[in-house]
């Protein structure tokens, strides 16, 4: 095994160069270049949550707003509800006023109609009376013969008509 | 065993620090070849843009996870080590991968320095230091009371702290052989189960056939397999030695 059969011409040698080489490897790969790739791989993490917890205070931000802009808008739907409702009350009780007074100009309307009505029912009637008594004075005396007169003949049309 | 051993290149035999040898051998070479793909692999994962190409991502997966690691194992102390961790895992990942490189088609013979306990010895003599350091550092000598599990009794004290210091002593010793063994077990179960092949081969069709096919497919999966070591061995040096400074940096 010439690990053991070489180690004391070469011990010496191998302890040298090791130390060399290892050394190298140690101050300059270990020390100088490993922190620096470290010290990237730290600042791109530290970045990254850097940036993530920027993205949540702008979220928590956009959420806030949202919530401000939601209050504001509940306060102009409030808001523009009652001023719906007073305008409907206004408006209401306005139609109400006027139909209250419509109301009483077709009252009097009516009213005023049905007197012209009735007066003129009653001209009618007495002029249907005085064509009666006409009639009847006529059909008396042609039929009997008998001169009737006229106020007879109408106080008969009046029993007649009242008698229906 | 020849793929072991360990040779000095192109003249450098002789070369000598304080009457130490220090020949640039087949090893420092693997060694310099690791160094340089990890640092390419790093540094390509340097561009440090926000939005991650996949070398970077590749980069940063890996950084992440000994990070995880280590905050899983530490928790928030433990990103110091990062550094330490990082270079000690993908060092042997690196090397362990490199060692199963088919590479030996165009004529060069991937040198595995894991398969070596002198070179995983002295990782884990490092990790040790490290805890040791540490430890000493961080709480003096409270931290002796690491061989006192919390709530021992006191009549059982002299009995378990020496059992307790000898796990402890342990710990570099299992440490560097686990990761020698599992590399050098694969890489002679793969040498073994080709020899069936070439020999299987050369001894007829009948042998190929009944011998050098049937290892030729077992050897396939077992590449897979040792790829997965690779990681793994990688993984658990660097995880023991995340736990070890664990014990040093949290005192029970």
């Amino acid at each position: 095994m010439p690990q053991i059969a070489q180690v004391a011409e070469t011990f010496s040698s191998q302890l040298f160069w090791l130390l060399v080489f290892f050394g190298f490897t140690f101050f300059v790969v270990g020390r100088g270049m490993v922190p620096r790739v470290m010290e990237t791989v730290s600042l791109r993490d530290k970045q990254i949550s850097d940036d993530l917890a920027a993205a949540q205070s702008a979220r928590d931000r956009a959420d806030a707003e949202e919530e401000a802009w939601r209050e504001r808008e509940n306060a102009n739907r409030a808001a523009a509800h009652e001023l719906i409702a007073k305008a409907k009350a206004d408006a209401a009780a306005q139609s109400g006023l006027k139909l209250a007074e419509a109301q009483e100009r077709l009252d009097t309307q009516l009213a005023d109609a049905e007197e012209r009505i009735d007066a003129a029912r009653t001209e009618a009637m007495a002029e249907v009376e005085a064509v009666a008594s006409d009639a009847a004075q006529d059909i008396v005396r042609r039929l009997a013969g008998v001169e009737v007169s006229r106020p007879v003949a109408t106080q008969a049309v009046k029993e007649s008509l009242a008698h229906g | 065993m020849r793929q072991f051993t360990i040779e000095p290149l192109g003249g450098t035999a002789g070369w000598e620090v304080a009457g130490y040898n220090i020949a640039f051998t087949n090893s420092a070479l693997w060694m310099l070849i690791t160094t340089v793909l990890l640092f390419a692999f790093v540094a390509l994962g340097m561009k440090r843009e926000l939005v991650p190409g996949r070398w970077q991502m590749m980069v940063e997966s890996f950084t992440g996870f000994i990070d995880d690691m280590l905050e899983a194992n530490i928790g928030k102390a433990g990103r110091k080590y990062v550094p330490y961790v990082f270079s000690l895992f993908m060092f042997i990942l690196f090397a362990n991968l490199l060692g199963l490189m088919p590479l030996g088609l165009v004529g060069v013979h991937p040198f595995t320095f894991t398969s070596h306990f002198t070179v995983t010895g002295i990782l884990a003599v490092i990790s040790f230091s490290i805890v040791l350091g540490v430890g000493f550092w961080k709480h003096g000598f409270k931290f002796l009371g690491l061989f006192v599990p919390h709530g021992t009794p006191w009549p059982m004290i002299p009995f378990i702290a020496p059992i307790e210091f000898i796990s402890f002593m342990v710990r570099p010793f299992s440490l560097a052989l686990r990761l020698f063994v599992a590399m050098m077990a694969g890489h002679i179960l793969l040498e073994v189960l080709s020899s069936f092949v070439i020999g299987g081969g050369n001894s007829g069709f009948g042998f190929g056939l009944l011998v050098g096919l049937p290892s030729f497919i077992l050897m396939i999966g077992i590449c897979a397999l040792e790829l997965l070591v690779a990681g793994i061995q990688a993984y658990v040096f660097a995880l023991l030695t995340a736990l070890y400074i664990n014990d040093a940096e949290n005192l029970h």
